[in-house]
């Protein structure tokens, strides 16, 4: 009777333990909603959202330039940092010889591990003035934030893809090699799409990586709340938003920077979905 | 015309190879370019000294005790809920409604960008709960931040372990308390301890969060209630503000090395885990 | 039962209740800031146990800081207003805000309506100016900012700055901006100003501290200290301290303006 109870008692505690942690994501929902849901109703959701002109000081809180440079950040780093990092899970799955992938998989390891501003201070030194000094504009800008963001999404993607390649039965590349195919056909006609939910998946996660990231494009986005016209000029994203404004706002202003935090979370739930339904389905 | 399989063969594998070399390159030329002019500055008394007329001088101890402290408040705090609710999910439910909602809230709050966590921070620690900026404000939004990784790390720990153990400890009839905690425990140790570690490297390296809860004070902090600078916010400050781009180096060389230890440490708990 | 033991500590580690901070804590203008810490030290130096802890923020975090009591003294480099002034409040000193380019500029002075022109965004071009011909790359600091209110209310005329202006959310990184880039322009705090940057003369008057203190440089804002209530104990040292001929020396050599010398207009 007394070891049931305490077993009982055990998963209480353990039940207890799970449902404090699940009740954080709702404490987090429901302060960011409290502190930025008023402007919204104030502005207007689709004033909000579709405003043009971010002038919190004249009580202007449009926050479409933002949604623009998130969307055009984030691109620029899946149509540089996804094929790049495709390539290089295949390349550990499939090529590797086994020294090389010995010294990359702890090398790409450490590379998700690092603090993301020393990425943007890399961009800062690097990819800006670069930039600035062959394609002109002041080099903070779209492009400088789209290859900073490639490159730190590339661990999440060659990690998760190279994961889901070996995961895949070793008869789909066997039989596919019988069938007379060269290496690199089997892999391109039959692993790769055999492997295509999870690899998707992996770019979802990165594109919710890119999205999230703060610092680092605070450093080389240049921050300009103004619609971008290339990709060369300056853009400011929904967190970089949140990150140079904090500090100094107050009243209508911190309201509407939680409002952009709303936002931001709307569409990375959006994405977290999809990516557990994608690796759900499977 | 048709390019035949043996070319394209060699085209996709020279492809790929580069993409892997070129990866890898840019890669380690981040990090080699950081430590390079990095390690040069780090020196005992740069471990040691506090930073002086705004890091300008001086070296950067107390942002080290303040990286410490705060990191210590979110592992202590995030461990204990986030292995229970492991257990929890490995060992009593059968994919309930419950369990669904719990594994659904865990994954989602994994997405979360860290800068949301740093809204909800300030506004819930430093605001609302009146902790004002401070160690245990910066821990504890930290704590919120790591709390999916070390369920999802304990979770899988805790399901590696072959059914057959926890079948021997009940025919020796143990309770499922005894069970968890004598046979389950000790067998996933290693792996809820490389989660943990993982978790440790994500506090030390985050920024955007730390900064709008534990804020950026330069001095020694001396107890949680005191605003405190981790590593990673000082590198920011001193990068940025350019008020002094060898201690700047110095710091993020610092980080480098101090993320390659950790990860060396959960390689080996793995390695060790695996045998 | 070890993590039992642990969650006990996490309690115990929440219950120990606020009231032991150990230091006098300063928040808000990132422009006040950097002098702030140079006060501190010298403070700490003068009277060692005492300590005085500097944070950033902003003006309006740390006024609200103050307000709420999280802070026990906020910075601001703007004006106060609305309930603000219901505060105490004593101004330290004053700052001259210089116009910056970058050292290879061949510029050396605009008058304030060609600053005004750039910073709307209808001149784009160094050449409008009578510089080489080149985009003027225009950098401002975030909405918010004591730095940028002060810039508006001294110079915009109540128009707006060009939503294409690159931001930056301190002194010191327009400062590193200006510096790396020869077509930029930015403003910072004149004690902040280097040999990385140029400061531009404004209408031919020199940005300089003497300059800002006889009234004939027109750009400049003061610093001020609020509290909520009339500071005591450590936190009125502190202020003392920083009012003292002594305080007031330091503030000087950083290159502030004393509030007292200031010629009133």
């Amino acid at each position: 009777m007394k070891n049931g109870f305490k077993d009982k008692l055990s998963e209480r505690v353990f039940l207890a333990l799970a449902l404090s942690s699940i009740s954080a994501i709702a404490l987090i929902t429901v302060f960011i909603v409290i502190q930025g849901a008023p402007i919204i109703g104030k502005v207007g959701l689709r004033d909000f959202i579709f405003g043009m002109t971010w002038a919190p000081s004249q009580g202007k809180f449009g926050i479409f330039p933002m949604i623009i440079g998130s969307l055009s950040v984030t691109l620029g780093a899946v149509v540089l940092g996804v094929p790049v990092g495709i390539c290089g899970a295949v390349f550990l799955a499939e090529f590797a010889p086994a020294a090389v992938r010995n010294l990359f998989r702890p090398a790409i390891q450490l590379l998700a591990g690092i603090p993301s501003v020393v990425y943007g201070f890399w961009g800062l030194i690097f990819i800006v003035p670069f930039i600035r000094d062959n394609l002109g504009g002041p080099g903070l800008s779209i492009l400088a934030g789209s290859i900073v963001l490639a490159i730190m999404i590339l661990p999440t993607i060659i990690t998760i893809s190279e994961v889901q390649i070996l995961a895949l039965p070793r008869q789909y590349k066997e039989g596919a090699l019988a069938l007379g195919m060269t290496h690199w056909q089997a892999i391109y006609s039959v692993q790769l799409p055999a492997a295509k939910s999870g690899i998707v998946a992996a770019v979802v996660l990165g594109i919710g990586r890119a999205m999230g990231e703060t610092m680092a494009v605070i450093m080389v986005l240049g921050n300009a709340p103004g619609i971008p016209t290339s990709i060369l000029d300056p853009v400011r994203t929904l967190t970089t938003n949140i990150g140079i404004e904090m500090g100094y706002a107050a009243g209508d202003h911190r309201q509407a920077l939680f409002a952009t935090g709303i936002v931001l979370f709307v569409i990375i739930m959006i994405l977290n979905i999809t990516a557990q339904f994608i690796t759900r389905k499977k | 015309m048709k390019i035949s399989a043996r070319t394209s063969e060699k085209i996709a594998k020279t492809l790929i190879w580069t993409a892997a070399v070129f990866v890898l390159a840019v890669l380690m030329f981040i990090i080699l370019y950081i430590l390079v002019k990095g390690l040069p500055v780090i020196n005992w008394g740069f471990l040691t000294q506090v930073p002086r007329s705004m890091g300008r001088e001086g070296g950067v101890s107390s942002t080290i005790v303040g990286t410490l402290m705060v990191t210590s408040v979110a592992v202590l705090i995030a461990a204990p809920f986030g292995i229970g609710t492991a257990f929890y999910l490995a060992e009593y439910t059968k994919g309930g409604f419950i369990t669904r909602v719990i594994r659904f809230s865990a994954e989602s709050l994994a997405g979360i960008p860290s800068i949301v966590y740093g809204l909800f921070g300030f506004i819930f620690f430093v605001i609302y709960l009146d902790l004002g900026w401070s160690v245990l404000s910066g821990g504890l939004t930290l704590a919120f931040m790591i709390l999916p990784t070390i369920i999802r790390t304990s979770e899988e720990a805790i399901r590696s372990v072959p059914k057959i153990y926890r079948e021997v400890s009940f025919s020796l009839s143990a309770t499922k308390t005894q069970t968890i905690f004598k046979v389950v425990l000790p067998s996933a140790l290693r792996g809820i301890a490389n989660g943990i570690i993982l978790s440790i490297g994500r506090c030390i390296a985050e920024t955007a969060a730390v900064m709008l809860t534990a804020g950026s004070a330069l001095r020694m902090s001396r107890s949680l209630f005191d605003p405190t600078r981790t590593m990673a916010v000082h590198f920011y400050i001193l990068a940025v503000e350019g008020i002094s781009m060898e201690n700047a180096y110095g710091t993020a060389a610092l980080l480098i090395i101090i993320i390659f230890l950790i990860n060396v440490v959960a390689n080996t708990l793995v390695n060790r885990f695996v045998r | 039962m070890k993590f039992i033991a642990i969650l006990l500590l996490a309690v115990l580690l929440c219950s120990c209740g606020p009231g032991t901070r150990s230091a006098v804590v300063v928040a808000g203008s990132t422009s006040v800031q950097p002098y702030a810490e140079v006060l501190a030290e010298e403070y700490a130096k003068r009277y060692p146990g005492r300590d005085v802890d500097i944070q950033g923020g902003g003006s309006s975090a740390g006024i609200r800081a103050a307000q709420s009591g999280t802070a026990d003294i906020g910075m601001s480099s703007r004006g106060l207003s609305g309930d603000e002034l219901q505060m105490w409040s004593a101004e330290i000193a004053r700052d001259g805000l210089a116009m910056i380019v970058h050292p290879n500029n061949a510029l050396d002075s605009l008058t304030p309506e060609e600053v005004r022109a750039v910073y709307t965004g209808r001149v784009t071009n160094w050449g409008e100016l009578g510089g080489p011909e080149g985009r003027i790359h225009v950098i401002t600091r975030e909405e918010g900012s004591g730095t940028r209110g002060a810039f508006e209310d001294m110079l915009m005329e109540g128009q707006m700055i060009t939503l294409k202006a690159i931001v930056q959310n301190t002194n010191g990184s327009v400062r590193q901006l200006v510096s790396n880039d020869a077509s930029s322009i930015g403003f910072i705090s004149l004690g902040l100003v280097d040999d990385t940057v140029k400061a531009l003369q404004l209408d031919g008057v020199e940005a300089t501290g003497e300059n800002v203190t006889n009234g004939s440089y027109m750009l400049f804002r003061p610093f001020i200290f609020v509290s909520e209530g009339e500071p005591d104990g450590s936190v009125m040292q502190f202020i003392e301290f920083t009012m003292s001929p002594e305080g007031q020396a330091i503030l000087a050599g950083e290159g502030l303006v004393s509030s007292g010398e200031v010629a009133r207009r």
